[in-house]
């Protein structure tokens, strides 16, 4: 079998995307760290026009964009789908995947804000998740429907680095009373086997986050 | 049962364009509706509550959103007439990052050179030129972005030649002499029905964007 690669950074949810859906359909692959702060040769080459992890690497030939990445490994190997067959649901999933692409950034702004701009980011951070909620997910149990689809990996950064970085920045985002199905789709999400054995270390990741957000608040006030 | 297809769009939309095209390379038989974007018809709101945006395909009343998506569903539906996507899973990719890249990269730099003035457009103006030139690299010396056939890649890109008598004129500036390649690869699009009778006079989208500018106040 040829061999497959994913140039990552730990712990970006953009990578975790692709490395559940590797290990959803049961791929191997090799992993290698990137570290972002300081490129790599292989990355540079690997991915020149955005110089950005993920990455994946099939047989020599590179991949980038974890949204084109998860419709490749979704062609490449079609066990385990994450799309559904009819082309009026699979636009749907994709729909949601796009809002996902286009909003995440949007979702996360809270964290690299403080007072009036973090009120701000967080108004519209709420329109979003009520869109998602009421829009998005609805009374599906997963946004692929039964089973955990393109979507649900677009929006898995919410059942987990949600939670930290908001403990981080000292605001409750998901709450059972705000937002009841979002909050039930993330201990579904959370508990699914395949993911759960999959998500990085939450002290780790406290620290990790805890350090970002005072490097973006000091870049802010300089 | 005969497939009734409605799209709703606007007609200077580079995005509404690319589901005309894609139509058309089809021979899809459908009805054209224009949106008014500043009065937006019931149906609109209705078919796009989360974005409230054109295009909107409605296949047999179900409603399907964002261009791109729109084109890959186009394709799915459509399967057995003139494919938009090639078969093989990486050159899809590749088609699909591109895509990406024309999205991203060219979409806000272009805003800006009819929105802005000054040094604003004249940086929105270099990363225009500049990421235009990263696509004709790509194109290479191929007739098309795939290769031999027109598709996926083309359409994305095609709509935007609609626009460059505007981008020029309020930007004083020649995209042919930064990008020769590329208009001819458009010229060469140009000359297929499925483009050119999709894409509106470049004369009539510089007059709307005038008439855009003033109700903004940027003039």
């Amino acid at each position: 079998m040829a061999q497959v690669i994913l140039l990552g950074a730990w712990p970006s949810p953009y990578v975790y995307r692709v490395i559940w859906a590797l290990k959803l359909k049961g791929v191997d692959y090799e992993y290698v760290e990137e570290d972002v702060l300081n490129k790599s040769d292989r990355l540079l080459k690997y991915n020149p026009v955005h110089k950005k992890v993920p990455v994946l690497v099939h047989a020599g030939k590179p991949i980038a964009e974890s949204a084109v990445i998860l419709e490749y490994i979704e062609e490449t190997w079609p066990q385990n789908p994450l799309l559904p067959k009819d082309p009026h649901e699979r636009a749907l999933a994709r729909f949601w995947t796009k809002f996902g692409e286009d909003k995440n950034p949007a979702l996360f702004g809270f964290f690299f804000t403080e007072g009036e701009q973090q009120v701000k980011a967080t108004n519209e951070r709420q329109e979003q998740l009520r869109i998602l909620e009421e829009q998005g997910l609805g009374d599906k149990k997963f946004f692929g429907g039964d089973e955990i689809g393109m979507a649900d990996l677009e929006f898995g950064w919410l059942a987990w680095w949600l939670e930290v970085l908001s403990e981080v920045a000292g605001v409750k985002v998901i709450e059972a009373e705000s937002f009841p199905r979002l909050y039930a789709w993330i201990q579904r999400f959370k508990e699914f086997p395949t993911i759960k054995e999959t998500l990085p270390d939450r002290s780790a990741m406290l620290t990790h986050c805890k350090a970002r957000r005072a490097r973006f608040l000091a870049l802010a006030k300089s | 049962m005969a497939d009734v297809v409605i799209l709703l769009d606007a007609y200077a939309s580079v995005f509404g364009m690319r589901v005309r095209v894609a139509l058309a390379e089809k021979g899809i038989k459908y009805e054209y509706r224009e949106e008014d974007l500043r009065n937006k018809s019931q149906l609109l709101l209705k078919m796009n509550p989360v974005h409230k945006k054109i295009p909107v395909l409605i296949h047999n009343g179900k409603p399907v959103c964002e261009s791109l998506i729109i084109v890959h569903y186009i394709d799915e539906v459509w399967k057995d007439k003139a494919p938009l996507l090639p078969s093989d899973p990486y050159q899809r990719a590749q088609a699909r990052f591109w895509a990406d890249f024309i999205d991203k990269k060219l979409y806000d730099a272009q805003k800006k050179i009819w929105t802005a003035k000054g040094e604003e457009q004249e940086t929105a103006k270099k990363e225009f030129i500049e990421a235009l030139k990263v696509l004709e690299g790509e194109l290479g010396g191929k007739p098309y972005f795939m290769g031999e056939r027109f598709g996926f890649l083309d359409i994305a890109l095609i709509t935007f030649y609609s626009w460059f008598h505007t981008y020029e004129t309020l930007g004083n500036f020649s995209i042919e002499a930064e990008c020769p390649k590329l208009i001819s690869w458009a010229k060469r699009c140009m000359q297929k029905e499925s483009v050119s009778k999709s894409l509106p006079d470049p004369k009539k989208v510089y007059e709307y964007i005038l008439e855009m500018k003033k109700k903004l106040g940027v003039e």
